[in-house]
């Protein structure tokens, strides 16, 4: 322990404490901009600079570790003069259209230019007037309000390992920029949004659909149809001021349709779906001798990635669409014919915790039903922007229940929102379909938790099937390097592109740490407890499209619909 | 009165620098032997005795540092030499070089020893192709003689950001990435190049080193001034008579290098000012001239002696149009890290811009100051910290200058 006084209180830390820590142990709040709790020391905005004794250089508390004895003062004259110029110099190069910023009241530099009241800022206000990027129907970059704390680059570099952004320019031009100042569709970009959640400002956001949203509501020939991912629900409580998981999905629905959708349906209905035709891809390879191991197909980002890093691994990929996709081609045919609507006067709408759906949606081969499939994807954030403008209070709201045929789900489908959910759900059904008899406990407690890489492995008569679950595409690209070099002991890997799963999807409420992400998770579990049915096989509409439609899993319909195929993406980085 | 003594260039003009034989012939590479023959401890604690500090700018006690990679495990360590001469009106590295390679190469590989480090690696000024041709025929010299036992030394070249000179900038450059300085703790000497325990050096302390080792440490601490012992390689450029080179003890006065030395201003002028150091150099005026250029005694006049660069300037001369170009090389030179550098050299540039067109007031001078008070204490590398001094000397010296273009 060492022995430090900060402010005149004495505290002991643990050895190896920088300032930032040490302070927060006295509860002084020292502030940050470029500091990320789940990232490497930066210390490149300087704004969390403090005094030591004997020193006459500030230094960055972020990153300086205390030692015995040590003096430190973290709101002297000097520390404030220091800050607040480092602050002006910041906004000063920075554009001052807040109050239409996507970023708006949710900004860490909005918050601090607020903290230290600056007001009349000396420095001449000196925009860049670079380009914003839009080329992707996923994200955008607003370069110009970039303040270069490099968390996107970090994360995109260290936790995804895309290696899509980069530093260019030196000095007062340097610059966030994809590989080889291209625009993003043309650099290696999976379009996973983690970027958004580690930028601070609003230097990079989703591309918003909802204006297309509002139009499609306000055209009477129009039926606005939508799903609802399995990680949108208790995420979204935290974008109109509630709790984690505290919006009751029957009032979520009443929501929906207050705001004007016509029919409100579930995606995990078809993530039920996924769980039988997936499963019996599963058992199919298994026996027939297939490419192994399999890939889950349902992370648009993980799909992304792998055509572009992995394209010799492509056989791996389960040729099952995921979720939302499986959903859109539905309901053009099979649910439009149950309730008697034409296909083309449908607006298919999805609401997504992820910015790579919305690629996803737009890709040219998504178009099973005759039309495209899913015409419009928002975003958990967007959504919630909705509500907040309807001026819609929930806790006034009377439940409402989904449309039918296309809105029962279990809790092998809630879990798909989790990383370790598709196996589990997949585990559950594939055991029972395998060994003909009940599986007493369907909690497959392995595949859950934040771990980067879990494993498992399941007694299937004898055989032994081996599984391995990757969240994080670092964690993912571990696994594939096994499976390049021959090595791989798995049957079966679920990967989704980012930490924690879908419910740190990149169009969640902006989410500032991986606690955020555990909270979510756990809120998951006590989802898929409280279910009555908990096995995708047994839900009764599912058995219905099959009876009704698909008649078996794999079968021609299935095929037509509900399967896809991959492409390397010959990106041309070098 | 001063007189020129010749420790690092003692070879200058005495030797053919692309003949090892030469060197050898004149004791070269003795050292080297004579040091193999002590304790690692021993040769740092010589080192240490010497109280050669750093030639680079720093100032850091030589063997202090290199007990610090001595004393960290490692399986591989390295020793570079910072031959990144960016500072403009400096070459004092490249005359040691050029006219006697293997004294640094002597250096480095005592240097090596005394560590336990087998790999070397000469870092050099990307604008110093030649010198970095007569150093790879010297490395293959030695090579070929085996004199440097087992310790390799590879040239690499840098690309000419002036921020490479930074010890940490270099590492990364050296390291393929973008040469951008690194948080210190910890310091090179722990964790350095590829994460292992590294000296970096610059090429006069080096050039020292087998002096030191062949003298003794005695001998060398009562060169100069005690405090900074040695001497000092001071490179004259501007409006003075003898636009050229000398090795003076640490002792002698700035007043001496430029009048002495120097002989004075030409054509009968009066001497304003004189930037010692580089162009991240405090100016210096008349009052302060009879300054000692060692270290301390620069550092308590809130100057520097730096790179050992003298620029002297004339009493014709608009100090304020000098140093507004100077600004302008600390944005151009910015690697755009941090934000107080990053933002606060462009500004500091317009700033100037804005006094010495003419269009500027005394609140601009106001935040000058304020704005360089800041970026001195919270830069995160020694160029943001250093950048504001020419700017913040000028406008306590030679307020007049200023006042005579305020609007």
């Amino acid at each position: 322990m060492l022995n430090v006084t900060i402010d005149g209180i004495k505290v002991s830390v643990p050895d190896g404490s920088t300032i930032l820590q040490a302070a927060k142990e006295v509860g002084i709040s020292i502030p940050t901009l470029c500091y990320h709790p789940d990232q490497a020391v930066k210390a490149n905005c300087r704004v969390c600079v403090c005094e030591v004794e004997g020193n006459r250089l500030l230094q960055a508390a972020c990153s300086q570790p205390v030692m015995e004895g040590m003096v430190i003062k973290t709101r002297s004259p000097k520390v404030i003069e220091a800050r607040k110029t480092i602050l002006e110099l910041i906004l000063s190069h920075h554009p001052q259209d807040c109050l239409n910023c996507i970023r708006n009241e949710n900004c860490e530099l909005q918050s601090l230019a607020a903290e230290y009241f600056i007001r009349d800022n000396p420095f001449d206000l000196k925009v860049r007037g670079l380009t914003k990027d839009v080329s992707t129907p996923s994200l955008f970059r607003d370069p110009d309000k970039c303040i270069l704390c490099r968390r996107c680059i970090e994360v995109c570099t260290v936790i995804q390992t895309v290696n899509a952004l980069g530093i260019e320019n030196r000095g007062s031009h340097a610059m966030v920029a994809p590989s080889l100042g291209k625009d993003l569709i043309d650099s290696p970009c999976i379009m996973c949004g983690q970027c958004i959640h580690a930028c601070p400002v609003g230097a990079i956001g989703e591309v918003e659909d909802i204006d297309k949203l509002l139009a499609a509501i306000a055209d009477p020939d129009t039926v606005v149809v939508t799903q609802i991912a399995p990680a949108v629900r208790l995420a979204l409580g935290e974008e109109i001021g509630m709790d984690v998981g505290e919006l009751p999905m029957e009032v979520f629905v009443a929501g929906l349709k207050q705001l004007g959708f016509d029919h409100v349906l579930h995606t995990n209905f078809t993530a039920d779906l996924t769980i039988m035709e997936e499963g019996n891809e599963l058992l199919q390879r298994l026996g027939s001798g297939g490419t192994l191991p399999m890939f889950t197909s349902c992370s648009p980002g993980w799909i992304n990635f792998c055509e572009t890093f992995y394209p010799d691994l492509l056989d791996n990929l389960s040729t099952c669409k995921s979720p939302q996709q499986m959903f859109g081609p539905l309901v053009k045919t099979y649910w439009a014919d149950k309730m008697g609507i034409p296909a083309k006067n449908i607006c298919s709408v999805s609401i997504m915790p992820c910015t790579a759906k919305k690629y996803e949606a737009a890709r040219p081969e998504m178009n099973a039903s005759g039309f495209r499939d899913v015409d419009i994807v928002l975003t958990t954030r967007e959504i919630g922007r909705l509500f907040r403008m309807s001026g819609i209070d929930f806790k006034k709201l009377a439940p409402a229940p989904f449309s039918p045929w296309m809105g029962e789900y279990t809790g092998a489908a809630v879990i798909f929102g989790a990383s370790g959910g598709v196996m589990e759900a997949a585990l559950r059904t594939v055991y029972e379909v395998v060994m003909k008899e009940t599986l007493e406990d369907v909690n497959f407690t392995v595949a859950r938790g934040f771990e980067g890489i879990k494993e498992a492995e399941v007694d299937l008569k004898g055989t032994v099937v081996k599984v391995a679950i990757a969240h994080g595409l670092s964690n993912a690209r571990k696994l594939m390097d096994q499976v390049r070099a021959g090595e791989s002991p798995y049957h079966f890997i679920e990967i989704m592109a980012c930490p924690g799963g879908c419910v740190g999807g990149g169009g969640q409420p902006i989410t500032k740490a991986n606690t955020r992400r555990i909270q979510r998770m756990d809120a998951i579990y006590i989802e898929d407890e409280a279910m009555p049915v908990r096995k995708s096989h047994e839900n009764s509409e599912v058995k219905a499209i099959y009876a009704d439609f698909l008649h078996e899993p794999l079968g021609h319909k299935s095929h037509e619909l509900l399967h896809t195929h991959y492409q390397a993406k010959n990106k041309k980085f070098l | 009165m001063a007189e020129e003594m010749r420790i690092v260039l003692r070879n200058y003009g005495k030797i053919d620098p692309l003949k090892i034989d030469d060197y050898i012939a004149v004791g070269g590479y003795n050292s080297l032997n004579q040091a193999r023959s002590m304790s690692n401890l021993d040769l740092i604690n010589e080192v240490k005795a010497s109280n050669l500090r750093g030639r680079g700018g720093a100032g850091f006690n030589c063997g202090m540092k290199w007990n610090f990679a001595y004393q960290t495990p490692a399986d591989q360590k390295y020793v570079i030499c910072n031959a990144d001469e960016g500072e403009p009106g400096t070459y004092k590295d490249r005359l040691i070089m050029e006219n006697d390679p293997h004294t640094l190469l002597e250096g480095m590989a005592i240097c090596g020893y005394a560590i336990g480090a087998t790999k070397g690696f000469i870092y050099c000024r990307g604008e110093y192709p030649s010198v970095a041709k007569t150093l790879k025929q010297a490395i293959a010299q030695a090579k070929e003689k085996g004199v440097l036992g087992d310790f390799s030394i590879e040239v690499r070249l840098g690309a000419g950001a002036y921020v490479c000179g930074e010890e940490t900038a270099l590492i990364e450059s050296i390291e393929g990435k973008r040469g951008e300085p690194r948080i210190k703790p910890p310091f090179p000497p722990v964790s350095g190049l590829w994460g292992k325990p590294t000296i970096v050096n610059n090429v006069e302390t080096f050039a020292n080193i087998p002096v030191i080792v062949a003298k003794g440490s005695a001998w060398y601490a009562a060169i100069g001034t005690p405090s900074y012992p040695g001497t000092k390689v001071v490179t004259l450029t501007g409006d003075v008579v003898n636009k050229t080179f000398f090795e003076v003890p640490t002792d002698a006065t700035i007043r001496e290098v430029i009048f002495q030395f120097g002989g004075g201003i030409p054509d009968g002028k009066e001497f304003k000012a004189v930037q010692i150091g580089g162009t991240s150099g405090a100016f210096i005026p008349a009052s302060q001239l009879d300054t000692p250029i060692g270290f301390d005694a620069m550092t308590e006049i809130g100057a520097a002696l730096g790179s050992g660069a003298v620029f002297v300037l004339d009493s014709t001369r608009d100090l304020v149009d000098v140093t507004a170009r100077i600004a302008k090389f600390f944005e151009h030179e910015s690697c755009g890290k941090c934000a107080p550098c990053r933002e606060g050299t462009m500004r500091m540039h317009e700033l100037m811009d804005k006094i010495n067109t003419g269009k500027g007031g005394s609140a601009d001078i106001a935040l000058l100051n304020k704005l360089g008070r800041v970026m001195s204490c919270s830069c995160l590398c020694g160029l943001g910290q250093a950048a504001p001094s020419p700017v913040i000397s000028t406008i306590k010296h030679f307020a007049a200058d200023y006042n005579a273009k305020l609007m």
